[in-house]
């Protein structure tokens, strides 16, 4: 048989494949289907009746959501199967459906969030019936309570169940569900409790009506006022595609665009509701500490006081770059710094020992990139989980691998903490000498070995610790080990990664933002500091490391909020958010992507490259870029992975050696690098919606707990 | 005039006993591993032979169905269900058969699964039948402890275990997919087909479906030849057939007679013809309250099958004739059925779920009268938005009851509506104001 089949839609003929729906043929042929319950990334429920087509031949129309081709006879002289979407019937059918929906559908699009982007008013408009031929009292239904995320107005519900077979598919909670029957049908949390996934805001997307809505945006604004800007989520390391909805000087909601790459259309409810966060607690001035406090100052005042504070002995200076910075930043401090001849510079925080080999030269790209790609996620066979959370580490990434255990025969192991992933997998062990373990032998092991596509997925919270040199060095030996280096032209593997959970971490690692030889990692920094060996400690963003630690050392601040840095700064150069500037950067996998500015810059904020560029004028030793122009054609010459944006590297086809450095491994249990998913980042720490998140999730762990 | 002789379902009434030993005597599991022995092609020829069409009120031809399965056992089981959910207001075939006639159900499910390859079958029982259950447990037990099933069943060689299910009481868990969406301990919501449940049916393995009676029919129609079956009723609709008449009779019951038997004969001979005689009735549902009824004009002469009941724009359905004389308020009568299916909606799809409660309320308020006469044509067309637009066959049954009155009883609804607003000058629309 085969793989194609024919058919006349509207009397012309196409030739798809079999597997196809009769919606997707019909859209091939340019016949445009409405649907309400149908969703190409959800499973097909056929209850809307929205897409009902007409088979002409059969006896009554079929929902060509729920029908393949594939399934279709030929008519009895052979000729191909022809469907209608434009016959009396399909447009009875149809007109018939709309009807039936927005019977018991209340009237109240004037006061409903979803109007002006929802479906079924613009379905209505297009195929349904002028006007209602319904007389009797319209049905209520009572609201229900799914967190601080979702409103519900559960009247206005046509029950397509995609907000269940999301939560039960794609989130992997079953915690959705349509309760009752017949006309008592309503969709529900059962308990009527939060959904305790990080991915529940995607049900407001999926909602074709304006049921589900987004509690905090609720009322604020139309679609139709809003100016929206295509950019990049900076809140996890997967760089996912979305879209900043501003007005005015506020970002008012943010929604994800589809990059089938990454997120396919999914994103986390730290990206999608972390905009609140924009507005609060933010640095619109700078600052310099006079007398003890904090004392706004001119742009220039502060300019002239870090330049003095960093006109002193380069091996007194050390820098620490936070998460969120961008690439452009990085390049300009650390171009800055090393003319300065400052040594100890560090990316890494969080302290995870990626980057750098025994002898403090930088390992290949390949050593921290997640090389199998996040749509090599789809081909995997076995993975392995080495010290990470994927589930709070990066929310779509563990959908994408729930979908693959879901769909394929995808055997998961972990290593770290035992958390509900929503997939099953095989706790090894906690800690260290379990990945020891795994490279000498086991059961996974030889799964891993068995699988085409193996991977072995190193997080943060392994790297970090003492042994995470050691961990890096024996992870990438199992990767060998097990074979999961192919050089095949045609079907190249790479199945070391490397997750990442900083937004701005690889662009950092790719640019050298790394101590060179005799200077200080971020853990020495701070001992540094704290012995008072520091003059002065700049901190680009850097807010989860002890600020305490920093002793007397003069601390130069750059940074969009009034957060951990900031309270211990002695100047602030006020910077703006992802939002608010073109940057660029550069996700787990080593993709290039550029964030352009939805909003303006609050107050006296700019760039950090741009305070820099003023503060090494000063210094007598400017950059050799003035714009934003100048600045990238440095970051292409510095690193050419610059150049290309938008695409994961091509999958190494050589073998590396080992990474990291062989060492001991002993008990070390690894945890997640993030302790809290709401409140890892200074814009998150400034949102009321990801405390109230935090709060709940607190709640809800402690009575697990119990 | 079906004989005495003829009779498949010789304890129907319950004077005999039900147990193995008895049932044995009225020739259940008579040989039946012979008959096995002719191998499952022979029996599902046998069946098609014999013309026998699904008693559940659809009326697949059952040999055919059975045909359906795949020819060899792969990777997946096969299974047979019964389905024994009997919840068609009117019909209560299948309660006499499970409590009186058990073992010619098991016997019949031996067969079948044979016949279809399986080596398990299911049957799925109305949640109300609590004694049928404890009936057809006993005799499961019975038959077990006789070796007739488990393993080597009646010494044919076949391995066969049969379980029963007790439903919960939902009328739409008789529709085959919601069936086995609960027994698989799912919600009872219907199935989009494709698939059918020969290719992927219980837990995603081939599974035919069959109602208790075209199960229980089949070790006889073996025993007794397809020929003998087929001699009954025409062509096309053969057999004999449990019909369950109820209403406006003066011995209301179930009786076993021959397809095409013309339905006045039936309602005259068996059931001592209609309260207050012939020319008193006012009209029937002949098969189940989901067919459209037929007014007296029809009743006359029509014959109880499949395709003369289908001539007349009704159906056998499930064999239920409900009777109503003349005192019937038959648009009241009409009206609850209407609320049964809103009621019993699964409430999965939009034109069963929106629909159902709006004909309802449309036909409650014609009940009173309270309406327009442009409504009539309203909810006929109503009725036609949701008719064969559903996922299930639910939307149909709600759908066609109204038509049935609408074609048969307009003038009533009418007279009725013109009454009540005779004698409210102030009435203008169609709802009560204030109300």
């Amino acid at each position: 048989m085969s793989d194609t089949a024919k058919l006349v839609v509207d009397g012309k003929e196409v030739e798809v494949p079999r597997d196809f729906t009769l919606l997707q043929a019909c859209e091939a042929a340019g016949a445009e289907i409405p649907r309400f319950c149908y969703h190409e990334r959800l499973s097909i429920a056929g209850n809307c009746r929205m897409c009902l087509v007409d088979w002409v031949g059969a006896p009554k129309p079929i929902a060509s959501c729920a029908q393949t081709v594939g399934d279709m006879r030929p008519n009895p002289d052979g000729s191909p199967p022809a469907i209608s979407t434009t016959s009396e019937r399909a447009i009875k059918a149809r007109n018939g459906v709309m009807e039936f929906l927005l019977i018991n559908h209340p009237l109240d699009c004037p006061i409903c969030d979803q109007g002006g982007e929802c479906d079924l008013q613009d379905q209505a408009m297009a195929f349904g019936r002028g006007g209602s031929r319904y007389d009797e009292n319209k049905r209520a239904v009572d609201d229900k309570y799914m967190g601080p995320l979702i409103k519900t107005v559960m009247t206005r519900c046509i029950q397509c169940t995609r907000c269940v077979r999301f939560a039960a598919e794609v989130a992997g909670v079953e915690e959705l569900g349509l309760i009752n029957r017949g006309e008592g049908a309503e969709i529900t949390t059962y308990l009527e409790k939060a959904m305790s996934s990080e991915l529940s805001g995607n049900v407001i997307d999926l909602c074709p009506v304006g049921a589900l809505t987004s509690k905090p945006y609720a009322f604020n604004a139309r679609p139709w006022e809003l100016r929206k800007t295509e950019s990049v989520d900076v809140m996890d390391a997967l760089g996912s595609a979305i879209r900043v909805d501003s007005r005015g000087v506020a970002v008012m909601r943010i929604l994800p665009r589809v990059n089938e790459e990454i997120n396919e259309e999914w994103i986390s409810d730290k990206t999608r509701f972390v905009w609140d966060g924009l507005g609060r607690q933010r640095l619109d001035q700078a600052f310099v500490r006079k007398n003890g406090s904090l004392a706004a100052v001119t742009p220039n005042e502060a300019v002239e006081a870090a330049a003095a504070a960093l006109n002193g002995q380069p091996d007194r200076i050390a820098a620490i770059a936070g998460d969120l910075v961008s690439a452009e930043t990085v390049l300009a401090a650390r171009d800055l710094l090393r003319s300065l001849g400052v040594k100890s510079i560090d990316c890494r925080q969080d302290g995870a020992h990626v980057g750098l080999d025994a002898n403090g030269d930088l390992m290949p790209r390949e050593s921290w990139l997640f090389n199998s790609s996040i749509m090599g996620l789809d081909q995997a066979d076995a993975i392995v989980l080495i010290g990470a959370n994927p589930r709070v580490e990066a929310p779509v990434l563990n959908a994408r691998i729930r979908k693959n255990w879901l769909h394929r025969d995808l055997k998961v192991a972990v290593i770290g903490e035992q958390i509900d992933l929503g997939y099953d997998y095989e706790w090894l062990g906690a800690g260290s000498d379990t990945l020891k373990a795994l490279i000498d032998g086991g059961s996974f092991r030889q799964t891993l070995s068995d699988a085409k596509n193996p991977m072995v997925v190193i997080g943060q919270g392994a790297l970090m610790g003492p042994e995470g040199a050691a961990v890096l060095h024996a992870a990438s030996r199992l990767a060998e080990s097990v074979g999961a280096f192919r050089a095949d032209e045609a079907d190249p593997w790479n199945g070391f990664n490397v997750l990442h959970t900083a937004a701005g971490r690889v662009g950092a690692l790719d640019l050298g933002f790394l101590p060179t030889a005799g200077g200080r990692s971020t853990n020495e920094i701070l001992s540094a500091a704290e012995a008072g060996d520091l003059d002065t400690v700049i901190l680009l963003g850097a807010d989860e490391i002890d600020t305490s630690k920093l002793g007397n050392a003069t601390v130069i601040y750059f940074g969009s909020h009034g957060d951990a840095g900031a309270h211990r700064a002695d100047i602030i150069l006020p910077s703006p958010t992802y939002t608010e500037q073109a940057a660029t950067y550069v996700n787990t996998e080593g993709r290039v992507q550029r964030a352009y500015p939805a909003v303006g810059m609050k107050g006296e904020a700019r760039e950090e490259w741009r305070w820099l560029r003023a503060i090494s004028g000063l210094l007598d030793h400017p950059l050799a870029y003035d714009d934003l122009a100048g600045l990238r054609a440095a970051l292409n010459d510095a690193n050419p992975v610059f150049k290309g944006k938008d695409f994961a590297p091509a999958m190494a086809a050589s073998k590396p050696g080992p990474y990291g450095v062989q060492g001991g491994l002993s008990h070390h249990a690894f945890q997640s690098a993030i302790a809290s998913f709401y409140l890892n980042n200074p814009i998150a720490r400034a949102s009321r919606t990801m405390a109230e998140c935090a709060e709940l999730a607190q709640t809800r762990t402690s009575v697990a707990a119990e | 005039m079906l004989q005495d002789k003829d009779r498949i379902f010789t304890n129907l009434y319950g004077r005999h006993d039900w147990r193995l030993e008895e049932a044995k005597k009225r020739g259940a599991w008579n040989s039946t591993a012979e008959l096995m022995q002719f191998g499952p092609e022979w029996i599902c020829e046998q069946v098609k032979a014999s013309g026998l069409r699904g008693r559940g009120g659809a009326g697949f031809p059952t040999g055919l169905k059975w045909t359906f399965m795949p020819k060899e056992v792969k990777d997946r089981p096969h299974y047979l269900v019964v389905n024994a959910d009997e919840s068609e207001p009117g019909t209560c075939k299948d309660r006499d058969i499970m409590r009186h006639d058990p073992h010619l159900l098991i016997e019949g499910c031996l067969i079948a699964s044979f016949a279809m390859r399986a080596h398990a079958c299911y049957i799925y029982l109305r949640g109300e039948y609590i004694h049928e259950r404890e009936t057809l447990e006993a005799a499961i037990k019975e038959a077990y402890a006789a070796g007739l099933v488990g393993k080597n069943a009646a010494g044919s060689g076949w391995d066969f275990d049969i379980y029963v299910h007790h439903g919960a009481g939902a009328y739409i868990c008789g529709e085959e997919t919601a069936l086995l969406e609960s027994l698989e301990g799912k919600k009872g919501q219907p199935r989009l087909k494709p698939p059918f449940p020969a290719n992927a049916g219980l837990y995603g393995c081939p599974t035919t479906v069959n109602n208790v009676e075209s199960i229980a029919v089949a070790p006889t129609i073996l025993r007794r030849g397809a020929g003998w079956f087929a001699g009954f009723g025409r062509p096309n609709n053969t057999g004999t057939k449990i019909f369950c008449v109820s209403g406006h009779v003066n011995s209301p019951c179930n009786i076993e007679e021959e397809m095409s038997i013309p339905l006045r004969t039936l309602i005259e001979e068996h059931c001592d013809g209609v309260r207050g005689g012939w020319d008193n009735l006012k009209a029937i549902i002949p098969g189940g309250s989901s067919v459209p009824l037929i007014p007296r004009e029809i009743c006359d002469d029509v014959l109880m099958d499949f395709d003369a009941l289908r001539d007349v724009k009704s159906g056998l359905g499930t064999a239920a004739v409900i009777v109503m004389d003349q005192s019937t308020d038959i648009v009241r009568a009409i009206a609850r059925i209407s609320y049964f299916y809103k009621h019993e909606s699964c409430g999965q799809c939009t034109p069963c779920r929106e629909g159902t409660g709006w004909m309802w309320r449309v036909l409650n308020r014609m009940a009173r009268g309270e309406a327009e006469t442009s409504e009539i044509d309203t909810l006929l067309e109503v009725t036609t938005q949701v008719e064969g637009h559903t996922i299930c066959a639910l939307g149909d049954a709600a759908a066609w009851p109204i038509q049935g009155l609408i074609r048969h009883f307009r003038h009533e609804i009418e007279d009725r509506i013109n009454d009540y607003r005779s004698r409210r000058a102030h009435v203008t629309g169609a709802t009560v104001a204030a109300e």
